[in-house]
């Protein structure tokens, strides 16, 4: 019974007492919550983690064994037959080598017209920049549709070439955006002034002092339209009907959704031909994202900052 | 007499005069970038008009005749196009619940790990597939769907089922793309609302602490405030894409089996506009789409506005 009477000392330890017992309650409660965290963690990892290892040992097993269903986690068989096969077949090679072209062309327009647009964006004496902004963000929100921007591609007469590859989709918005905010922001001003007071103009400056700062947001940026150029499949598909054009992803869909054999010819028995169809397929999907997933590791950092800059901004 | 006072658009003409004069580079610099702008956004703007005319290639986009509504008439008194309206707005309903909370959860569980290598092996992994192309998920999720070489058949093999080609049937084609998107995007989703929990205020914890709040409790009055401005704006980025779902991956997975819930406005669009050349009426169900779009999000960016005290813009 808690009295009127009891000194102030006691009274403390008992609050204290209760305190405690409520805390060993809740360490309680807290370690089963963590456990339950590690395993929810753990499972999310396995569901990432396992349909990758499936494809990487499909891949290095034997045409056989894929095509019988016999393998799941680890290679049977180990081969690198559905390698060969693939590097051998001259429509994948070209495929390759037409995605280097585009993604290298394709990055350098868009990173030097999304500077471009971004650097005087980012002026507050550049006049009309908020208009220009407005308009910019506005295409993200309403679009003419897919077949008066194909009107404009196909009266450009950009049909069939790299052109329709590389130009159409050549700026993102969000990336202007992600530019626009870091010029304005991590730049400091007193460069800029410093710069005028040496009689440097707008272009000296961007090419001597903004663009060597902006370095880290030119990388994003690059590598983020790196990697779209070198995943998209579709403005291929709309725009090209040349085969002999074809980037990777193209190739890739002709191959593995549609079902065309590929240069398998040369082999005798159908039997042998469809196993090495199935074979091929995990092959080429290791091959095609290996070049994304090697860098990957060493833009992610970069990536979570550019998305953080944006949705701060945004 | 006092100077005569300058109107406003004599002083805004004035300080765009100025500006030009001292930064004309700047203006130069420009041009190349606002020309994409102008040639690949709003010309197909304007091209847009085809929608209500008989386009022909001979006579252009302006010569051609003007038939007003017609294409959205005969759009929707087509049976086809209620279905494709549905398709596309239960695929994109569903991928809203299912990729909207998914993210939310990896974000807090990964703010209560203390192990550094673990939180960052889980980070890294989970954003992987989201540098994946398409057209390579979709292959993945064939394979690994196909009954004869795919990994489900092993899982039905635990269970002593036989093997069901989920890809065959109309009635999978929602869940087999909104979980493979799932799959693919959740680490990357993940990211924005763990660099949320980060720039919440220490002091809270610190209070959270001192008051004796367990672990749960503390998720849902202090993680949970916190990043809900994050949150809304992603929901208001989902709904007013309600009826914007992707061409690319649902195309990839259709096939004449499941064609009645894989079918959605997009697909039907580059059939009906490419494939069959009707640009005009392809044109008219594209606009529609836009249109019903740009209004969904103005509508939702104004409710949570009023609601939560804050919109996109």
């Amino acid at each position: 019974m808690v009295s009127a009477d009891m000194s102030a000392p006691d009274a403390r330890a008992l609050r204290l007492a209760r305190q405690r017992r409520r805390s060993l309650n809740t360490i309680l409660v807290d370690r089963l919550f963590m456990v339950a965290v590690y395993l929810l963690l753990i499972t999310l990892l396995l569901i990432v983690v396992l349909p990758m290892i499936y494809i990487v040992a499909s891949s290095l097993s034997s045409p056989s064994a894929v095509s019988a269903g016999r393998v799941s986690l680890w290679p049977v068989d180990f081969s690198l037959r559905g390698y060969e096969v693939a590097l051998r077949d001259p429509k994948i090679v070209s495929g390759f080598l037409n995605s280097i072209f585009y993604t290298v062309s394709g990055t350098l327009l868009s990173v030097a017209l999304t500077i471009a647009i971004a650097f005087p964006l980012s002026r507050a004496d550049f006049f009309g920049g908020s208009l220009i902004t407005k308009l910019i963000v506005f295409t993200m929100l309403f679009s003419g549709g897919l077949i008066p921007t194909y009107m404009v591609v196909r009266a450009l007469g950009m049909i069939d070439t790299p052109w329709a590859l590389i130009v159409p989709n050549a700026v993102g918005v969000w990336q202007v955006i992600l530019a626009t905010a870091y010029f304005r922001d991590a730049i400091p001003k007193e460069l800029y002034e410093a710069s005028r007071v040496d009689g440097a103009g707008d272009l000296r400056f961007l090419w001597l002092v903004a663009i060597p700062l902006a370095k880290p947001m030119i990388a994003v940026i690059a590598l983020m339209y790196a990697i779209v150029q070198w995943n998209s499949y579709f403005d291929a598909l709309i725009y090209l009907r040349n085969d002999a054009l074809y980037p990777l992803q193209l190739v890739l869909r002709n191959i593995l959704i549609l079902n065309t054999q590929s240069n398998l010819t040369d082999v005798a028995k159908a039997l042998e031909r469809q196993q090495l169809a199935d074979l091929l397929k995990y092959s080429l999907i290791v091959i095609s994202t290996v070049p994304v997933l090697l860098i990957y590791p060493f833009v992610a950092r970069h990536f979570a900052k550019g998305i953080m800059l944006g949705s701060v901004k945004g | 007499m006092s100077k005569p006072v300058k109107s406003h658009r004599q002083s805004l003409a004035y300080a765009a005069r100025r500006s030009w004069e001292r930064h004309w580079t700047l203006y130069l610099l420009a041009v190349p970038p606002l020309l994409y702008f102008i040639v690949f956004k709003y010309v197909p703007m304007i091209n847009a008009v085809i929608a209500f005319k008989n386009f022909n290639v001979v006579a252009g986009v302006w010569g051609s005749d003007w038939v007003g509504l017609k294409h959205f008439q005969a759009f929707f008194n087509n049976p086809v196009s209620r279905q494709l309206i549905g398709n596309t707005f239960y695929l994109s309903l569903y991928y809203l619940l299912a990729s909207f909370p998914i993210p939310i959860i990896l974000a807090l569980a990964l703010n209560e790990v203390r192990l550094r290598f673990f939180k960052q092996t889980v980070q890294i992994v989970t954003y992987a597939p989201y540098f994946i192309s398409t057209v390579v998920v979709v292959s993945m999720t064939i394979l690994i769907l196909s009954p004869r070489v795919g990994l489900v058949g092993d899982v039905f093999g635990l269970f002593g089922v036989p093997a069901v080609d989920l890809l065959a049937r109309a009635d999978y084609f929602r869940h087999v793309y909104v979980w493979s998107d799932v799959w693919q995007t959740t680490g990357y989703s993940a990211v924005i609302y763990l660099a949320a929990l980060s720039s919440i205020d220490p002091s809270l914890y610190e209070a959270a602490k001192v008051d004796g709040a367990s672990r749960i409790q503390k998720i849902l009055n202090v993680d949970l405030p916190g990043i809900m401005p994050t949150a809304i704006v992603i929901l208001i980025l989902g709904v007013g894409n309600i009826m914007q779902v992707g061409f690319e991956k649902a195309f990839l997975l259709q096939n004449p089996l499941n064609l009645a819930q894989s079918e959605i406005i997009s697909t039907y669009v580059y059939k009906t506009g490419l494939l069959n050349a009707n640009f005009s009426s392809a044109t008219a169900i594209n606009l529609f789409n836009a249109a019903v779009n740009l209004v969904l999000l103005l509508v939702v960016n104004a409710l949570a506005k009023r609601v939560a005290g804050r919109g996109l813009w």
